[in-house]
This record gives C-alpha cells, sequence and structure tokens, in this order.
C-alpha cells in the first residue's frame, strides 16, 4: 500500500540530542520521534531500544532540541523572505501584525494571508485581526467573525487604541468571546513629536523625546479598563521600569493581564542610537539604562510573560534619512534566539526559562498548537547550539531588509536546523 | 365592569411608575384585571363606560406608535376622554421645562396621565407635581411597567403561570426599559431570568438584579421556557457596542439554530418594533407555533384598560376642586 510505505519514510528520529522542553521542564539527553506532521514520542530514554525501522536519523550532535520558537509579534514584508528568515532563527510559528496592506480588518484579507503562507510552507504565519477597521482607531472591527476565521488576537499594531471608550468596549466586547486583545503601550498625544527617549541623551542630540509616562500612561489606563470590563489585556513590547512595576502590581491584584518585550529593550539601550543610528530608531524607543534594567529583572520574576522578535523590516531608503525622519522599527526574526540566549550566558535565566519565553508561553497566550515536545504535537522543533558564536551581519540577516539594531553585534547561539510539520525548512551549511 | 372593593385594596396605588417594588400580589390583581379585559376587547362591542367622564392625556416626549395608540384605544374603550400630546424633543429645549409641563396640564384636571420620556426618571418628577395618577409608558432605559405587565399576561396565558418558568431576555440590555421591568416582575412572580448579550450590551453588575449573565446564545438559551428579543436600539447607540449588523445577528440574533438550544415549546416574545435580520431571523418571528409577538400587541390593550381602571378607582377627588 502506497500510503504505508509513505509513512514509513515520514519517520525521523531525531537522536543524541539534549532536550529542552520548558513546558514539561525536561532538560535532558534524549531525543524526538517524527511521524509525518507530528511528534510521534519524545523523551529522555526514547531511542534505548534501537531506532524504529525505517525511521531516517537526524544525530543531534548532543546539541539543544527544542519546540520550535514561536514569535507572537511580526511584522510582514514579504512573506517569503520573512518566512526564510523565520526559518534561519528557528522560529516556525509567528503571529503576523494586521498592519499589512490591506489591512487584515476582514475575514477575506485574512484568510488570504493564510492561503499565501500555508502555500510558502515555511515558517507558519498566524495573524492578528485589527481592532479598528482600517486600524482608524474609532469603529470597531468585526472581531468575533475574524476570530471564527481564524485571528488569534487583535491589536491596532503600532498604532495605539488612544480612545478610552474604544478600548473599553473593545475589550469589554472581546470578552464576549474570550478574545486576547493587545495594545500598543504609548499615549500618542505625548509621542507624537517624539523620535527617541526622552532624556539626556535627546538633549545632547538635540531630538525631541518620548517620555518614559507616555507608556505607563497607556499601561496604566489599559490596566483600569481590563479590571472593569474583565477583558483580556495584553501589553505589547513593555519598555520602561514604570510599565514593569504597574504591571507587576495589576497581576498582583490578580487583574486578567499579559506582557510581551522584545530583544531590544533588554539587551540595548538608548546608546546605541550614538550618532545618529537610525537601525537604532525603535517604536517604542530604546530606553535608558534603568529601565532596560528593569526589564530583566521583569523576566526573571515572570512578570513579563512572552519574548517577541517585534520584527518590523523597513527598505534602505526610509531608513538612510535624518533620525527624525527615519523610519521606526528593527528587523528581528533572526536574532531573537541568539539575543534571548544572553540572558542565559549573563546569568539571569535558565536555559529552559528563556525557551518557555519563546515557545510555551507565546503558544499558550495564543492557543497554538505549538510550543511542546509532547505525543501528538505538531512536529516544530528548532535544533540549536547555544554556545556558537557569530556575527549579526547584512548577509546573516536573510529577510530582504537588513535593519536590526544589533546589527555588527556578536552573539552566541546558532541555530542548526528548522523543522516545521516534520519537514526541515532549514539547515544551517556548514 | 363595576368598581370592586376587594381589587380597590389589593392595589392602592396611586401611580403606576414602574414594576420595582410590587407586590406579587399587587402584579397579580393587574393581571387577573387585564385577564377580564381580553373577552371584552374580542367582542364586537368592545366598549364599557367605566371611565366615563375622566381625561386622559398621553404625553409623549419621545415617538411611539404601538404604546400611545394602546394606551388610547384602553381609554377610548372604557369610556374615557383620552387626548394625545406628543412633544417633539426639540421644542421642549427652546420651551417649557418638563415641570412646567407638569403643572400646566395639571391645570386643566386630567384624571390620568400617560407619559414617556426620554429621561430615566423623568415621569417620576412629573408625577410629583400633579393631583392626578400617573401612569409610567416608559423612562429612559429605567422601566417600561405595562410593557412588563402585558408580557406576563401573554406568558401566563399560554402557560398558565409565571412561577417556576426560566425565561431568558436577549440582546439589549443596556438601553433597554422593557429588560429592566420584566426582570423585576418575572423575578417578582417566581420565574427565573436569565439575559444573553455581548458584554457591550449588558449594564454594569446586571447580576445584582438577580439575573444570570449569559455571552452567548447557545449556553444562555439551554432549557429556557421563554425567549424574549429585545429590540437593538441603535438610535440610542454611538457606535462600538458591537462592530456590525451582520456579527450582531450573527451571534446574537435569534435563528431557528440558536432556538434549537431551548426547550422545543418554548415561546418566542418581542415587544415590537422588530427589526427583522437584525435581532430576530424572519421567519422565526413569523413561526405561528412558537412566536406569540401578535399576541403580545393584544394583551397590550387589555393590560392598559385594566391599569386605567385600577388608578381611576382609587382616586380620591374630596380634597381637591374636581
Amino acid at each position: 500500500m502506497a500510503r504505508k510505505s509513505e509513512k514509513i519514510s515520514d519517520t525521523v528520529a531525531y537522536t543524541n540530542a539534549r532536550l529542552l522542553d520548558p513546558a514539561n521542564g525536561i532538560d535532558a539527553p534524549g531525543g524526538v520521534l517524527t511521524d509525518g506532521e507530528q511528534i510521534a514520542a519524545a523523551g529522555a530514554d526514547l531511542f534505548e531500544k534501537g531506532i524504529p525501522d525505517g525511521a531516517e536519523v537526524v544525530d543531534c550532535g548532543g546539541h539543544c532540541l527544542a519546540p520550535g520558537l514561536v514569535d507572537m509579534r511580526v511584522e510582514l514584508g514579504s512573506l517569503s523572505a520573512s518566512g526564510r528568515a523565520a526559518a534561519s532563527g528557528g522560529i516556525t510559528s509567528m503571529v503576523c501584525l494586521p498592519n499589512t496592506n490591506p489591512v487584515i480588518d476582514n475575514e477575506a484579507v485574512l484568510e488570504l494571508v493564510a492561503r499565501r503562507a500555508r502555500k510558502l510552507g515555511l515558517a507558519k504565519i498566524y495573524a492578528y485581526g485589527a481592532i479598528t477597521d482600517g486600524l482608524g482607531g474609532t469603529e470597531m472591527a468585526e472581531l468575533a467573525s475574524l476570530a471564527k476565521s481564524g485571528a488569534v488576537a487583535f491589536t491596532d499594531g503600532t498604532r495605539t487604541i488612544a480612545d478610552a471608550q474604544m478600548m473599553r468596549m473593545a475589550l469589554s466586547y472581546g470578552s464576549t468571546f474570550d478574545l486576547l486583545i493587545v495594545n500598543h503601550p504609548e499615549e500618542p498625544s505625548l509621542a507624537k513629536d517624539g523620535v527617541m527617549n526622552d532624556g539626556e541623551t535627546a538633549t545632547r542630540l538635540g531630538l525631541p523625546g518620548i517620555p518614559i509616562e507616555a507608556e505607563v500612561i497607556m499601561v496604566e489606563r489599559d490596566i483600569r479598563l481590563a479590571d472593569l470590563t474583565g477583558g483580556r489585556l495584553h501589553i505589547a513590547h513593555v519598555s520602561t521600569s514604570a510599565a514593569v512595576e504597574a504591571i507587576r502590581q495589576a497581576k498582583a491584584r490578580g487583574i486578567n493581564i499579559t506582557c510581551d518585550t522584545a530583544p531590544p529593550y533588554f539587551a540595548l539601550n538608548e546608546t546605541a542610537v550614538g550618532d545618529y543610528r537610525t537601525f537604532a530608531k525603535l517604536s517604542p524607543p530604546l530606553r535608558g539604562e534603568h529601565d532596560r534594567q528593569a526589564i530583566v529583572g521583569g523576566l526573571k520574576d515572570g512578570t513579563i510573560d512572552v519574548v517577541a522578535s517585534d520584527h518590523a523590516p523597513r527598505d534602505e531608503e526610509s531608513k538612510r534619512q535624518p533620525f527624525a525622519e527615519a523610519a521606526a522599527g528593527g528587523v528581528g526574526l533572526n536574532t531573537l534566539l541568539a539575543i534571548s540566549l544572553e540572558l542565559y550566558h549573563n546569568g539571569f535565566l535558565g536555559i529552559l526559562d528563556v525557551m518557555r519565553l519563546l515557545t510555551q508561553a507565546p503558544a499558550d497566550l495564543m492557543n497554538l498548537p505549538a510550543g511542546r515536545l509532547e505525543t501528538g504535537w505538531p512536529a516544530d522543533l528548532v535544533l540549536f547550539d547555544p554556545d556558537h558564536g557569530w556575527q549579526v551581519t547584512e548577509d546573516a540577516l536573510l529577510s530582504q531588509a537588513k535593519n536590526s539594531p544589533f546589527d555588527s553585534r556578536p552573539v552566541q547561539g546558532i541555530v542548526l536546523r528548522t523543522v516545521v510539520d516534520g519537514r526541515t525548512v532549514h539547515q544551517l551549511e556548514k | 365592569m363595576s368598581v370592586d372593593d376587594t381589587d380597590r385594596t389589593r392595589f392602592s396605588n396611586r401611580h403606576l411608575l414602574g414594576i420595582e417594588g410590587l407586590s406579587p400580589d399587587e402584579i397579580t390583581v393587574l393581571l387577573d384585571k387585564s385577564e377580564s379585559y381580553v373577552e371584552q376587547n374580542r367582542r364586537a362591542n368592545k366598549t364599557s363606560q367605566i371611565l366615563s367622564g375622566r381625561t386622559i392625556i398621553n404625553l409623549f416626549y419621545e415617538d411611539s406608535t404601538r404604546t400611545r395608540t394602546s394606551f388610547e384605544l384602553a381609554g377610548k374603550r372604557l369610556g374615557g376622554d383620552i387626548i394625545n400630546m406628543t412633544v417633539a424633543t426639540s421644542s421642549v429645549k427652546k420651551g417649557e421645562t418638563l415641570v412646567d409641563t407638569a403643572m400646566t396640564l395639571n391645570a386643566m384636571h386630567p384624571d390620568v396621565l400617560i407619559v414617556r420620556h426620554p429621561s430615566a426618571g423623568a415621569v417620576k418628577l412629573l408625577s410629583e407635581k400633579v393631583n392626578c395618577a400617573v401612569i409610567n409608558g416608559g423612562d429612559g432605559a429605567h422601566e417600561h411597567p405595562t410593557q412588563a405587565l402585558l408580557d406576563a399576561l401573554t406568558i401566563r396565558r399560554r402557560r398558565g403561570t409565571l412561577s417556576g418558568l426560566l425565561v431568558a431576555i436577549c440582546g439589549d440590555i443596556l438601553h433597554s426599559r422593557v429588560a429592566r421591568s420584566n426582570i423585576h416582575l418575572l423575578q417578582t412572580m417566581g420565574a427565573r431570568v436569565r439575559v444573553i448579550a455581548p458584554k457591550t450590551l449588558l449594564p454594569t453588575e446586571i447580576s445584582r438584579l438577580g439575573v444570570e449573565a449569559f455571552y452567548n446564545m447557545e449556553d444562555g438559551l439551554k432549557d429556557c421556557d421563554i425567549v424574549m428579543m429585545l429590540r437593538l436600539q441603535q438610535e440610542r447607540m454611538a457606535r462600538n457596542f458591537f462592530p456590525s449588523i451582520g456579527e450582531y445577528f450573527r451571534f446574537f440574533g435569534l435563528d431557528y439554530d440558536k432556538l434549537s438550544h431551548a426547550k422545543p415549546d418554548a415561546l418566542i416574545m418581542h415587544p415590537g418594533p422588530m427589526n427583522r435580520g437584525v435581532e430576530i431571523d424572519t421567519e422565526v418571528a413569523d413561526d405561528v407555533g412558537r412566536s406569540v409577538i401578535r399576541e403580545q400587541v393584544e394583551m397590550g390593550v387589555a393590560v392598559r384598560m385594566a391599569c386605567l381602571e385600577l388608578l381611576t378607582m382609587n382616586m380620591d377627588y374630596s380634597g381637591g376642586d374636581a
């Protein structure tokens, strides 16, 4: 029977690995057996009694084998370039922002993105639905219909829901259907003219600043609204000490909120802007050292739930501008794992904790079938060497855009192989 | 029909401003009295002279067709003199205040004032300034007592009792006076009440009124005896309580799929006017086996006759200059 022989050749045994499965608290030598698109078995003593007949064998050489990374915040550039960059970064699932063209504020666009992503066959692409029509901030999009069609959460991307009543309605209506509402935490009127963090560096450079209050004011407002409505609030890319503290206290009060941050906010500070380096122009802006340390603190004590790449590709023209006019945003798919591993190498977090922030935590938050090395789960895997050093260069960044805030940084931790639904979609060339 | 001393003692309220605060016995008197008018209204000669010589004023600060007409017919069938005053909101703004209007009308010695007003509490305010009986014909999102009574009469005639029934009130609870009056009446009479709506259309802490809140029709309608749909009051909404009519109907409009979760013989009710295809599917609304929407309209006249009779029989003219 054709089906059967196909099945045998679909079996892959990943042997001789250091298994990292944060969901089950496993950090041990072992292996994973995949059958077609699924994990057939995983465990420390899996291949003790030998490898199943007909299985293809991948010797992991003692390197780390973990669930593929789940990146909950990605701005899509070219779909294929993003897919390749994600695969090389060990990302097997990503959730794209709705600020595509056209905007994902209706079921037709959502289905279009999903269909094109499936065809590409690289990292799985899920999508946020817009909270408001056309990201206009005033009229609610069809949240429940979008959720039925597959939108995994809702946000207006890098636009804040500025109107408090609109945000209240979104949280309240969203909670009717148990939807996750994600807001960009920045009071627009305080951020309107700013181009970098407000403070000494901005003053020296003569650039208009965005005060940290712009973030914490919006975070505190949204916490109040989440408390009022019982809605599920997620605060994206937290960058300030004040916001982390507000979220910490809200969680202690039992309010239903979560948050994420992105590598630039725990690995860089505003000095990266240096001599008007536009690659370091991000939204929210890179903050001071005190804030950076507070982000690390938030990751350590669990206040911050997820690390996402906040990948935002920009073309060369939009970055080759005077700082104030340059576009904000940086690519991040490729460097997500290596920069996050700095938390481990620097002794702030255990390696399983780092992996949880990148796999199980975002998967659980968005109810994605990902982030676990368990029988029956999708065979989405990343094999990496946490110690191998490399340098972030234009060539290393496979995405079309090269605007990495980590440009030229030496980093540690390299992806050797990425597997999506049992298929190898990336393999490091030796 | 003659004045019944028992009724007089059992219902001694001067006004009918709301259901909240009425006792089960008071509600029962109103419903029993209403029942007696149902037959009269089906005869060729529908008129009696109980209110002969009495003056009733329909004072409506909001557009209304069915409630106003229903009260007008009720008054006429009891032989009273009834006049309609429809006050456009704009002329109120430039003209006299509500209290001044009340004083002016009061000077004309009406016996009953029926008042509808867009502001909650306005009817009560007016009632404090006049000597006649006042019936609340709907005040803002507060109460609409005669609607709750006619709904109760409709249910009672079909089911024999209100006690023990499970009633789902679905849709725009936030803006609905019908919902509030029904919640009070049904619970007072021993029914259990659920409200079903997107959270944006449920008022804060609604469960403190004793109801159970549901956010989806399938769960909320389970085992219900009565499915009471509400009109989506779009005229009272800025946008954003929900994204679109299409999505509202998909998740909260009553169609046969959603109705299948209620008891097989569950009755469908709607206070009208209906937005077909918005809160209720047209076929469901017209289902003669299930929908009692037209019956509700019929009961409305009987209930309003009973209210007029019971309130006027309590009037004491000795102290006034009538």
